[in-house]
């Protein structure tokens, strides 16, 4: 089974610069992506990127992402 | 009519349309309940299409916008997100006004 652990390496493995706080049951994860690559995309363009990061995973091991990005501009304004 | 074309027929044909498992009665999965509960939310008149009852339009979908999951928004013939960006979009009231604008309806 996947666990968040290893959702937030491959996303954090693949993205660079990216800091990833995950929860999960094995079957929905939800993920906060922080990440300044993602400065100047549209939403679209940073989901893609994190699709991008998982490739495969996506299709097979993993089912239910729930998923929400920010730059690190973004976070510590919050 | 190969998928793709199939796809860009239904995205162009209806302003709002929803890719999903399942219906709006009968959503098999929570994301596209969620996507069906934002656009009723919004009283928006709006077309879906289940792609667990269309093998082809379940793989094509994805590879039409490069995006790997359904549900799937589009409006105007544009890829809006999945359910995570729609409901964004409705919190903050993005997706009420794109439904708003355009078109003059």
């Amino acid at each position: 089974m996947v666990t968040p652990e290893d959702i937030k390496g491959w996303i954090e493995e693949n993205l660079e610069g990216s800091r990833v706080e995950i929860t999960g049951d094995g079957h929905h994860f939800e993920a906060e992506i922080i990440c300044d690559g993602f400065e100047g995309k549209n939403r679209i363009q940073q989901h893609q990127m994190v699709y991008g990061a998982l490739g495969d995973r996506m299709k097979a091991q993993i089912h239910a992402l729930s998923m929400r990005t920010l730059t690190s501009k973004e976070k510590n304004a919050q | 009519m190969d998928t793709n074309q199939r796809i860009k027929d239904k995205v162009e044909a209806n302003r709002v349309m929803l890719f999903m498992k399942g219906n709006r009665d009968f959503p098999q999965c929570g994301f596209s309940g969620r996507a069906i509960q934002i656009l009723q939310a919004l009283g928006t008149e709006f077309e879906t299409a289940d792609v667990l009852t269309d093998d082809e339009i379940r793989q094509g979908v994805k590879d039409y916008s490069n995006w790997p999951t359904v549900p799937q928004l589009y409006i105007d013939g544009e890829f809006v997100g999945g359910s995570d960006i729609m409901m964004e979009m409705y919190q903050n009231g993005e997706l009420k006004t794109k439904l708003d604008t355009k078109t003059g309806s």
